[in-house]
């Protein structure tokens, strides 16, 4: 069975925990470095997610309305 | 309508400087904000004589502390002011968050029926504070308000505090077993002491004005990011009674206090916030953010409750609630230790047990303030992405922080409470605040669970009664009334729903009504041994 995009909150009572500790973790760091923590997270969250569909409905959700919609990539 | 009246107190020469012999109180409080004055009750209501010294005669100028949580209202309602209050306040449960000119996320506070209070009410500061002075007023023998004394001096003694106090008649010395310090964030008490006090500041500042307008505003807490009214900035509006509404708007942080604070630049931004209607300006003020609070909260023999001991940003109503909600832990404590029925170990339980209450708040509020603040790029398109999102999907609503609303902190797993009877189920656990439900009396009267706990300790069992003890009140949940003992019937059976109340189990509730133990088969040794526990003994 295909798994499902989980866009319901899923994260108990550790929501603004997380948004802290995100702004925590970018605090000194310059533009570039920002980016390549950004990165790291993403690959170590879809090994984590290790599901294709999932990750790639992930991506064609948060493309949308960046850029034109021709370039976005198609499931 | 009629702009409220700021009426003075009267002052009186105090006795010490009418060639009267000075006593020793039991216990001295300074400030007559709603911290003090709510101390000066519940102690009242406990017996227990206090003096209470404030600099000034007449309530707070402007709305300032304005929401009031479901919490607040149920003390309120123990020291016997907060139906006045609901009367007059304005209702609210409903949150509505904008982002620029579109609707993002409702939140709804209290999504379940069947509880005596609401989960918010707005009233202004000043009207807290007047009916708390005049419930003051119905306790001559046990409280004694010193308007226009102003606290100069305070001294640790071995067995007590000794304060330097001036009024308009000159100074005099006077002593007490303890004394509450509820003066504020700018304490004098804790400057006097020497009392370091930690915070972080944020440099944003905000605008905060009430207005007077006819409107017909819904009674919901309105918050807007970055609104078109207001560039780029945070706004909030809050309906009061008596046609006052509640308006703060961000400013940037380099912003002019006196500049900005002045009619010419006040008008032309509430027009905006408001639309075109014609309003009064009845109060504007500027504020900073800032969390923090002191080490500790019990020093010797003087102890600090509200914002002398912990301050938080406003945006979750955290200040006034989180202070109401020391003086609900303290004052039975105190009593019990002034009467000699508990060791003074028990004041350590407030410490420890307040402590993790304003850490909760100033961690909620500091998210909030981060939220609403963004220091730099990273920040702000987190922030912006987050909003994005929130119009899309459901997860990205619970991100958006506009204020985390004051509830109830818990007390589980502190020493006062047992350990949890794994035999029990229902959310009641040890350390929990006592969820409310309808209930009726013996004679039919409909009532509250809430306003039958309190005060003292309290075995609350399900069927019938409890072992007996001496020293705790019995309050039996059944349909059928017992013999001797207070019985409620559970009107609709949220009782036994919100309490997990299998036949014969009972509750031991904390005069703050609390959660101590509980027990599936209790027993006259394990009621004893949690009672014991619950008092540090």
């Amino acid at each position: 069975m295909l798994k499902q995009l989980v866009t319901d909150w899923n994260l108990g009572n550790a929501g603004d925990d997380v948004y802290a500790a995100l702004i925590e973790a970018h605090a000194d760091l310059t533009e570039d470095q920002s980016r390549r923590l950004d990165l790291r997270m993403i690959l170590l969250l879809a090994n984590h997610i290790g599901d294709d569909a999932v990750i790639l409905e992930a991506l064609r959700r948060a493309r949308k309305g960046l850029g034109s919609p021709a370039s976005a990539p198609t499931q | 309508m009629a702009r409220y009246e700021y009426k003075p107190f009267p002052y009186r020469k105090p006795p010490e400087l009418s060639g009267e012999c000075g006593q020793r109180w039991p216990v001295l409080i300074v400030g007559a904000g709603p911290i003090g004055l709510s101390a000066a009750i519940d102690l009242a209501l406990h017996g227990v004589r206090s003096v209470l010294f404030d600099d000034n005669n007449v309530v707070s100028r402007g709305s300032r502390a304005i929401c009031w949580s479901k919490r607040t209202l149920e003390i309120f309602d123990r020291l016997g002011v907060g139906e006045r209050m609901v009367k007059k306040g304005v209702t609210w449960k409903v949150g509505r968050l904008y982002h620029r000119d579109r609707e993002v996320y409702t939140f709804d506070l209290l999504p379940e029926a069947g509880h005596k209070n609401p989960a918010f009410i707005n009233l202004q500061q000043y009207y807290v504070e007047q009916y708390l002075v005049e419930r003051c007023l119905e306790f001559p023998d046990l409280i004694d308000l010193r308007f226009m004394n102003k606290v100069t001096g305070v001294e640790q003694l071995a067995d007590g505090v000794r304060a330097d106090v001036e009024t308009p008649d000159g100074p005099y010395r006077i002593e007490g077993e303890y004394l509450i310090a509820c003066d504020g964030a700018k304490s004098t008490v804790r400057a006097m002491l020497g009392i370091e006090f930690k915070s972080h500041i944020f440099p944003e500042q905000f605008l905060i004005t009430d207005v007077e307008m006819k409107a017909d505003f819904p009674s919901e807490r309105r918050f807007w990011f970055e609104p078109t009214f207001h560039n780029g900035q945070s706004a909030l509006l809050h309906k009061q009674p008596d046609d006052i509404y509640r308006i703060d708007l961000q400013l940037t942080p380099n912003a002019d206090p006196k500049e900005e604070t002045r009619p010419e630049h006040v008008i032309p931004r509430i027009k905006a916030a408001i639309g075109n209607r014609p309003f009064e300006i009845d109060w504007v003020s500027l504020y900073t953010f800032q969390c923090g609070r002191i080490d500790r909260f019990v020093h010797g023999r003087v102890i600090f409750a509200g914002d002398s001991a912990h301050v938080v940003s406003p945006f979750g109503a955290r200040g006034g609630n989180g202070g109401v909600q020391d003086v609900d832990n303290l004052v039975w404590k105190l009593a019990a230790v002034l009467a000699g029925t508990a060791p003074d170990a028990l004041l350590e339980s407030y410490d420890i047990e307040r402590v993790h209450g304003a850490d909760e708040n100033i961690r909620n509020s500091s998210h909030s303030t981060n939220f609403m603040t963004p220091k730099n790029a990273f920040e702000r398109v987190l922030r912006d992405e987050v909003l994005g999102l929130a119009e899309t999907y459901p997860f990205a609503r619970r991100l958006v922080n506009s204020g985390r609303l004051s509830v109830p902190a818990s007390l589980a797993s502190f020493a006062l409470q047992s350990p949890d009877d794994p035999a029990m189920n229902g959310a009641m656990v040890p350390g929990s605040a006592c969820s409310d439900a309808p209930v009726r009396d013996v004679s039919g009267q409909p009532g509250w669970l809430l306003d039958h706990l309190g005060g003292d300790f309290v075995v609350m069992s399900f069927g019938r009664p409890a072992p007996a003890r001496q020293d705790v009140r019995p309050l039996v949940i059944s349909s059928e009334p017992v013999a001797g003992v207070e019985t409620l019937c559970d009107e609709n059976g949220l009782v036994a729903q919100r309490y997990g109340g299998r036949d014969g189990a009972a509750y031991l509730i904390r005069p703050d009504q609390h959660v101590a133990a509980r027990f599936a088969e209790p027993t006259g040794d394990k009621i004893t041994g949690a009672l014991a526990r619950a008092r540090a003994c």
